[in-house]
């Protein structure tokens, strides 16, 4: 092994590697785990210091809810750990115009100021990604 | 730059394939899997956007052994391909991005 080759596996373990990450949400909060699970896996990353952005699309969009009433089904309100997310220096939030549109919640207040995309702005959100992770 | 998107609900009973299609653009690929094989069928409710994109230019595959399990010798929407467990691994590692609809 060469000494240039010896320096890389060093600065590579000296430096975590930083990645552009996007996570998608599209699925409505508490039909099933898979938005709670998206929600602990996007802190654990913000933990190691990723570049991070969020996109809520699809029925995704009902997680942005504003006064989420969960306590009568046993779940812990999306509502309150969302508005969190600015904390953890994810400030790179985005929602699906079309989606807010086809549900009718073009006008509502959400959690989170969210960036609204139409379409062609969601593809290019995701092509200028190093990994996509999809909850 | 292109995205693959995976597939994996039938669209007989669920919406995704619909959403999926209207974020697909011509050199993209979209592979079917699991039960989203049965979008494969030339009777799936998507088959007149899915047919519009194949023929824009979107590359449509589905994996063979979960078209095999499910479908097997039915008429298939034209233009799309067979993928085996080997060529998933090659979609994912020519395309940029993976979004994975499920």
């Amino acid at each position: 092994m060469t000494d240039n080759n010896e320096n890389q596996i060093n600065s590579r373990k000296n430096k975590p590697v930083k990645k552009k990450l996007l996570f998608t949400f599209r699925h409505a909060p508490y039909g099933s785990s898979i938005a709670r699970d998206g929600l602990d896996a996007l802190l654990a990353a913000s933990a190691y210091g990723q570049d991070l952005s969020v996109l809520f699309m699809g029925d995704g969009v009902f997680q942005l809810l504003t006064d989420q009433q969960s306590s009568d089904i046993s779940a812990k309100s999306l509502s309150a750990t969302l508005p969190a997310l600015p904390i953890y220096d994810i400030d790179q939030i985005y929602v699906q115009e079309s989606a807010l549109i086809e549900r009718g919640l073009q006008n509502q207040t959400l959690v989170l100021d969210a960036q609204v995309l139409n379409d062609q702005a969601v593809r290019a959100l995701m092509l200028k990604q190093e990994g996509v992770l999809s909850f | 730059m292109s995205l693959l998107h995976t597939m994996n609900k039938s669209p007989f009973q669920h919406g995704t394939l619909r959403d999926c299609l209207t974020l697909c653009s011509p050199g993209d690929a979209l592979l079917l899997l699991e039960d989203g094989a049965y979008a494969a069928l030339a009777s799936s409710p998507c088959r007149e956007a899915l047919q519009h994109q194949i023929n824009d230019g979107l590359s449509c595959y589905v994996l063979s052994a979960d078209l095999n399990a499910r479908i097997h010798k039915q008429t298939l929407i034209e233009g799309i391909e067979l993928a085996s467990d080997a060529d998933f691994v090659d979609l994912v590692l020519q395309h940029s991005s993976t979004q994975s609809w499920y």
